[in-house]
């Protein structure tokens, strides 16, 4: 079986055709770049997403701060972290990279600050 | 609460009215039912104040027109609100239209319109070199002026407000008795009393009459579609373009306005419900089509925005004024369409007249002011002016709308003024915040945000214009 | 009267790198005047990743990227004035500056670099008939709403405009719990990158409704719907294909426009196609001594490529100060078949480096070629998969290719299918 995706991994978006067998990867073909083949594959089989969003802060100078994924997490994941982090706050001061919630889910990914916010 | 007059109504008419009124020693309450005043016709009409050569002889139209245009520019100096007399031409596209050109000017004449002339197509396009290749010749009426009409009537509700008239917002007028010589108004602030009553509630006028059992007012909703180019595009014209009117009204014309905009409309359509001012797709290619007649070179490229206004047209065709056959304490001001803003001065002067009659001579009041202090506008500075005016104020070193060169300390003006902002739409009538080619899409949420601490609300309370018109729902998170 | 070398006008990814490139240049006296409370620019609000990946080889959210300049902007002794705007720029040089500790401050300068970016056309622009209740904003207003002030603008959303803005918009406003109804897009197809296409609508399941757009606005007070409607080749309105969708917001994300209207001011010659200024390889403009970059000069698609360009510009500030600026021969260059435009507009024909140009295409091409001709000679051919108007192109131009030019020659750039 062939399967058409779109490379999400950067903004060229290349067109790749994935080869699928029995539920496995033949063939990842149309990608430009070593990226893409991890993308293509991982896609199949357990599709992950890198995840922004912000956080409420306490006796910020802003009500939120933004924050991602420190790595992607599962796309069927992503409300269930939203969940996490939307009830969760931080106190500033808040710097670029601050871990803001560990180990998120069990998933072995961290939710770290993108920006920063030195209070009022 | 007790009034000796409450004029329900503050577009330009109820404004000026209230002003004029405020100048004697009595109690006055001039009634909104929006967050703000200048919500209706006011605020959605072509701004042009009217020569006064296309009403029709003997009317009230007429007599007050030319009246309007003689009081107009003394009134805008007290009340510090730009007029320009930029001149209108009426042009003609074939020889028959140039026929009704000599009927219109014959009109001006018997008006008492001074100055007018004819001019022919050669100079028409030394003073118009835009002008459209169709254009054969044009009446020219260098009185014809124009002015915001929006400003003006903010103006005037301020300058009341400081003479002592009281400013009663989101105060929508459900039913009126009159019981001890005295009229009580059920409204949606709660009961007001008041010994007269003026109606100027525009396309409302004949509803608002019907609860005092006057029934002979009827009022047609008249709706007109507009565009704003931006201000590159405001020396397309230096006059006012009209075209040969209609029996619908004066046309589609396009104008420069007093910021340096050009305006260009109004389509005109009757309507029933006389609140919905939703553009239609009909009206705006119609005025576009009309209006490149004209000034070919108009581009919608250029528009900044599009809106619609509801003129209240009287059945009779004139301006219907005076004390309601149902109770003489009960002034109507009613009907008023084009040329209403011209006329508006001359109509608080023919109300105050009625006043005077009706009491036998109201009293003057010690202190009375009939100037306005001019706003700060920041953009019309010089380099020296602006340095030092930031010296004494800091929050005029803030600029919050790019587009239009708008301080912080323009909007906390504008907020804090005598019957002040309350909404976005009302600091950006004020000060022009939001007015510009962006459109409010950088500065809105500022001025969100400034209200929002000027008022002290939450962010998520500010509305763009009073009512359900919330511009956030709740916090994220 | 403040002296600098350099007066960069935008703190934004672009007036960062330009001043930051002039003074790794050796350019002594640098100041930044940036009208935000932070230096940032727009990136402080695009909180979603997939920046950096050119220039940091790393994938990093809009804040991080600027944070990075930030930091070595803040480790040089280039001037900062945030919360800052600039008024006016004179015939020599004098930028007019006011904030609200200084007040209004005066700026000698020998070079400007403008990098005010741009701003989103408004709903005006479009003549879309009907109301004019709340909730009718600009994609990027309602970014920052939900972003930097963290509250929601609406809760059942239509956005028209299938631009990248729009694109990161439906995913951000659905992750935070609003419904996203649709997506309209004018023109038959996206603005916006492909893999904003996969991961902001199809991951959420979200229609993108190609040659649709929104014929009128429903409700009073604040929005409760909206018509869309499809559109033939001549993009108006098809009768009959009217649909009404409720609602209670609508984002527009329907084109950046650079924002020169201090250029302007300054007698800075734009080009029609970009309505950014007019500039040589250095990303001079006419004016000398003023140089542009970033979105006021053409709106990119990524910031990486606006960080290039702004180094071009800072460096090119640089020689000028140091009255190292390369005289020569300069020539036009001209994007036709389907090449809308080319930045920039005039090179240097004894030019040393090689250089790029530059371009946006007018349609979708799949397999066509991207030919540079001068002259009537062919200089390079290159076939692509895929062009798109969403996706900024480049070609180079090498000293080799400019060594047969003569200072009445052209440089072309055209689509062959």
């Amino acid at each position: 079986m062939k399967k058409s995706l779109i490379c999400v991994s950067c903004p060229l978006g290349c067109p790749i055709e994935v080869e699928i067998e029995n539920g496995e990867v033949i063939s990842v073909s149309g990608n430009t770049c070593k990226r893409g083949d991890a993308y293509a594959r991982a896609e199949i089989t357990n599709p992950v997403r890198s995840l922004t969003t912000s956080i409420k802060v306490e006796d910020g100078c802003h009500p939120v701060v933004p924050v991602k994924s420190s790595g992607p997490v599962p796309k069927d994941k992503m409300f269930e972290c939203m969940q996490v982090i939307n009830s969760a706050t931080v106190k500033a001061p808040v710097k670029i990279g601050d871990v803001v919630i560990k180990n998120i889910l069990g998933l072995g990914v961290d939710i770290v600050a993108t920006n920063c916010d030195c209070g009022k | 609460m007790k009034y000796d007059v409450a004029v329900i109504g503050a577009g330009v008419v109820g404004s000026l009215i209230t002003r004029e009124l405020s100048k004697y020693d009595i109690k006055i309450a001039l009634l909104e039912r929006c967050n703000d005043c200048a919500m209706g016709a006011t605020k959605a009409n072509s701004a042009i104040v009217h020569a006064g050569f296309d009403a029709k002889p003997g009317t009230l139209k007429a007599k007050l027109n030319v009246r309007g245009v003689e009081l107009m520019k003394k009134v805008c100096k007290e009340l510090s609100v730009p007029y320009k007399n930029n001149g209108a031409l009426v042009v003609a596209f074939s020889e028959e239209e140039k026929d009704s050109l000599n009927h219109l000017l014959e009109r001006g004449i018997e008006n008492g319109v001074p100055d007018l002339r004819i001019v022919e197509r050669e100079e028409l396009v030394k003073m118009e070199p835009n002008i459209g290749d169709t254009a054969v010749a044009a009446l020219y009426a260098p009185t014809s002026s124009i002015v915001c009409p929006y400003e003006l009537t903010i103006a005037g509700v301020e300058n009341a407000v400081t003479n002592g008239a009281e400013f009663i917002r989101n105060c929508e007028v459900r039913g009126i008795r009159y019981e001890n010589d005295e009229f009580i108004l059920d409204t949606t602030a709660g009961d007001i009393t008041a010994k007269y009553v003026i109606n100027a509630a525009g396309v409302h006028s004949g509803e608002i009459a019907q609860l005092i059992g006057d029934n002979s007012i009827e009022i047609i909703v008249r709706h007109g579609d507009y565009y704003l180019l931006d201000k590159s595009q405001g020396t397309l014209a230096s006059n006012t373009i009209f075209q040969c009117p209609s029996k619908m009204g004066k046309g589609v014309l396009v104008s420069p306005t007093v910021d340096g905009n050009l305006i260009v409309g109004p389509s005109a359509t009757d309507i029933d419900g006389s609140d919905d001012v939703s553009t239609t797709a009909e009206g705006l290619s119609g005025i576009y089509t009309a209006a490149t007649k004209s000034i070919p070179a108009v581009s919608l490229r250029n528009a900044i925005t599009s809106f619609s206004g509801n003129r209240a047209h009287p059945v009779t065709d004139d301006f219907i004024i005076g004390s309601s056959a149902a109770n003489k304490k009960f002034i109507n001001a009613a009907g008023i369409e084009s040329p209403g803003l011209s006329s508006a001065p001359a109509i608080a002067e023919m109300v105050d007249g009625i006043m005077n009659e009706l009491t036998g001579g109201l009293v003057k009041k010690e202190g009375f002011d009939p100037v306005r202090p001019e706003p700060v506008r920041f953009r019309h500075l010089n380099t020296e002016e602006r340095a030092k005016l930031i010296e004494k104020n800091k929050a005029y070193g803030r600029i919050v709308c790019r587009c239009e060169t708008i301080t912080e300390g323009e909007i906390l003006d504008a907020i804090h003024a005598p019957a002040g902002a309350r909404d976005v739409d009302g600091v950006k009538r004020r000060t022009r915040a939001g007015m510009g080619r962006c459109q409010g899409g950088f500065c809105g949420s500022k001025v969100v945000e400034i209200l929002a601490r000027e008022l002290g609300v939450p962010m998520n309370e500010i509305t763009k214009f009073g009512g359900k018109s919330k511009i956030m729902y709740d916090r994220t998170k | 009267m403040l002296n600098y070398d350099l007066v960069v006008v935008g703190g934004g990814p672009a007036g960062m790198a330009a001043a930051l490139a002039a003074k790794a240049e050796g350019v002594e006296k640098i100041v930044i005047l940036e009208r935000a409370e932070t230096l940032g620019g727009i990136l402080e609000q695009c909180i979603h990743t997939g920046f950096g990946l050119h220039y940091f080889g790393e994938e990093l959210s809009g804040p991080e990227y600027a944070g990075r300049f930030i930091e070595q902007v803040e480790k040089t002794d280039i001037d900062v004035f945030t919360d800052t705007m600039v008024l006016n720029i004179s015939e020599n040089n004098v930028v007019t500056a006011v904030n609200n500790s200084e007040g209004l401050m005066q700026f000698q300068a020998i070079a400007v670099v403008l990098a005010m970016g741009c701003r989103e056309r408004p709903r005006g622009a479009l003549s879309i008939a009907g109301s004019r209740p709340a909730g009718i904003m600009t994609a990027g207003t309602a970014q920052k709403y939900v972003n930097i002030d963290g509250y929601m603008p609406g809760k059942k959303v239509v956005i028209l405009g299938s631009g990248d803005i729009g694109l990161i918009m439906a995913r951000r406003m659905t992750l935070e719990g609003a419904e996203v109804k649709v997506v309209c897009e004018l023109m038959p197809y996206s603005g916006g990158l492909t893999r904003n296409i996969v991961q902001c609508l199809d991951d959420f399941g979200i229609p993108l409704r190609l040659s649709c757009t929104v014929v009128k606005t429903h409700g009073k007070e604040r929005l409760e719907g909206v018509t869309i409607a499809k559109v033939d080749e001549r993009l108006q309105p098809i009768p009959g294909t009217e649909e009404y969708i409720e609602c209670d917001t609508l984002l527009l994300s329907v084109g950046l426009i650079p924002e020169n209207e201090l250029s302007k001011d300054v007698g800075v010659e734009l080009d029609r196609v970009t309505s950014g200024p007019v500039v040589d390889e250095y990303r001079e403009t006419v004016r000398p001594g003023i140089f542009a970059c970033g979105n006021v000069l053409q709106v990119h698609d990524l910031v990486d490529y606006v960080t290039e360009e702004s180094q071009i510009a800072g460096k090119g500030a640089a020689d000028y100060i140091f009255g190292k600026k390369k005289g020569g021969a300069f020539i036009n260059t001209k994007g036709i078949d389907g090449v809308r435009y080319i930045v920039p507009q005039r090179v240097n024909i004894e030019g040393e480096e090689n250089l790029k140009l530059y371009f946006r295409v007018g349609q979708v091409y799949k397999g066509a070629k991207v030919v540079v001709e001068c002259d009537g000679e062919i200089l390079s051919s290159r076939k692509k998969v895929k062009l798109a108007p969403g996706e900024m192109e480049n070609v180079v131009i090498t000293p080799e290719m400019l060594k047969k030019m003569n200072k009445n020659s052209e440089i072309i750039v055209r689509v062959e299918e």
